[in-house]
């Protein structure tokens, strides 16, 4: 793959704070081939570590996840505080414009290889909220979306099934989503763009 | 016969890879621990070995600066170091590694060493949960010091020596030989001390996820976060060996060693999961009260 020179515009952020932020063109990486990949999607599916993105009224459903009932850390699933160490990004139902804003920069710095669960009716086409003024209907035009659990809302079960549904995803190396939020970076941040009236941001965020 | 330096260095990595699987398979097990006592299942016993492998097979990484890069490095230098002047296993060829005169102070050096090179690596992060788990943990660190190194004077005074071969075999013989029966104050200073350097709750505030997402290694990701991962099973497995080494006889073959290190980090784990967490102020009071005062004790009753 050859390197990429492009520099991103970053036109929004003001200039004082041009220093602070990477204007470097995010790359594709290209996986790695035969047993070593295998082996490694091995290990990252046995080791799911999950940044919940709680604002939506699905998040109360992970919590459960971690009790004693329903337990995922047998699964090797952990929750993870920070999106630097976490791998997968659960969407917790509805994202209003603002949150989007953050789940945007949220997905952005979790290093790849990494993985979408939106949980929820309101993720696939905006459920009950789907004429509201400030919601967006479906979160696949703005990040891309491994998994989805549908329901209003799933239970808990639903939830550990589609994870267990992405583990088998991310072993058969079908999980490749991050590299193709990449390939089609100039789509979704035109997406971004149009619903995000206030972008003070970079327009990747390292 | 002075053993060849090839030969040394051979002996040293065998010695290094095999603390470091039980350093990790250690913290797995305790994981399992903590999972029955909540009443879960809990991950298998290997979960720290596929996280690792996880952490280091990310594919991209981001870097804040130079110190940035160095802060994982200084921090398993850390962890390797206070290994490496520790014999793990009395009168083996293999496990003796660098055991020298003095080596206990060399030690105390280096489990300081990792958490300052840690404390300047999250600096350069500039993430503020960073600073506040560095500054948290440096107080917690500097109190549970005190009775640790009071302690460490006392011993040094009742064998008369600082080289932690020599306290080994003083203590061999009969188990009433043991520091943890000749000096029993400083033993419990000591093991008191060692609650807040494995960092299990109630003095688990410095990584505390519920309250500042994990503290000081906040922004470390990828390869980064896999060689504090590495170091975590290596220095814990380090701190053990040395406190079985000076309190409780040694060890002469690995299996006694194996079982003596789990013995002593299940006080840890067992305080752990029966106790809440203490906020720093309090555990910072805490160390320098009843702690301190046992050791200082301790040392008194061994120069009388």
């Amino acid at each position: 793959m050859k390197k990429d020179n492009r520099l991103l515009p970053n036109n929004d952020v003001p200039d004082v704070e041009r220093d602070y932020f990477c204007d470097a063109y995010p790359e594709p990486v290209k996986p790695f081939q035969g047993f070593i990949e295998k082996f490694l999607n091995w290990a990252r599916a046995n080791s799911l570590w999950i940044l919940g993105f709680g604002t939506g009224c699905g998040a109360i459903e992970l919590r459960p996840l971690m009790t004693a009932r329903f337990d995922m850390f047998r699964y090797g699933m952990a929750p993870r505080p920070t999106p630097r160490q976490s791998c997968v990004f659960v969407i917790g139902g509805y994202a209003s414009i603002k949150t989007l804003k953050r789940i945007v920069r949220s997905y952005e710095q979790i290093q790849a290889p990494k993985f979408v669960l939106a949980l929820g009716s309101c993720t696939i086409n905006g459920g009950m909220y789907f004429d509201s003024y400030n919601t967006i209907n479906r979160i696949d035009h703005y990040i891309p979306v491994d998994v989805y659990v549908t329901g209003c809302m799933p239970r808990p079960e639903a939830l550990i099934a589609g994870l267990r549904k992405l583990q088998e995803l991310i072993k058969q190396g079908k999980a490749e989503k991050a590299n193709e939020y990449i390939k089609n970076f100039e789509w979704y941040k035109a997406n971004q763009k149009k619903v995000i009236k206030d972008w003070n941001m970079p327009d990747y965020n390292w | 016969m002075a053993t060849p330096l090839l030969v040394k260095i051979l002996y040293s990595l065998i010695s290094l890879a095999v603390i470091t699987i039980w350093g990790l398979t250690l913290g797995g097990i305790v994981r399992k621990i903590y999972a029955r006592v909540q009443g879960r299942i809990g991950p298998p016993f290997w979960q720290p070995f596929i996280d690792i492998i996880k952490t280091y097979g990310k594919r991209t990484a981001v870097t804040h600066g130079i110190m940035f890069f160095l802060g994982p490095v200084f921090r398993i230098a850390g962890g390797i170091g206070t290994y490496l002047f520790i014999p793990a296993i009395l009168g083996s060829t293999i496990f003796s590694n660098f055991s020298v005169s003095g080596d206990v102070l060399l030690v105390m050096y280096f489990i300081f060493f990792g958490q300052l090179g840690m404390a300047l690596g999250a600096g350069e992060s500039g993430h503020p949960y960073s600073a506040i788990g560095v500054a948290r943990g440096l107080a917690q660190m500097t109190a549970f010091e005190v009775p640790f190194a009071l302690s460490i004077i006392a011993i040094a005074i009742q064998y008369h020596t600082l080289n932690i071969t020599s306290i080994v075999l003083a203590q061999q013989g009969s188990i009433l030989n043991w520091t943890l029966f000749t000096n029993p104050l400083a033993t419990i200073a000591a093991l008191i001390a060692m609650l807040g350097m494995n960092m299990h709750n109630p003095f688990s505030v410095v990584m505390a996820p519920q309250e500042i997402p994990i503290g000081p290694p906040t922004e470390f990701h990828g390869s980064y976060l896999g060689l504090m991962q590495t170091n975590r099973g290596i220095f814990n497995a380090a701190k053990l060996v040395l406190y079985m080494n000076l309190f409780f006889g040694g060890a002469t073959n690995i299996f006694a060693m194996v079982i003596k290190t789990f013995a002593i980090y299940m006080i840890s784990v067992v305080v752990g999961v029966s106790f809440p967490r203490f906020r720093t102020d309090q555990s910072i009071k805490f160390f320098l009260s009843v702690p301190t005062l046992i050791a200082l004790l301790a040392i008194i009753i061994m120069v009388l």
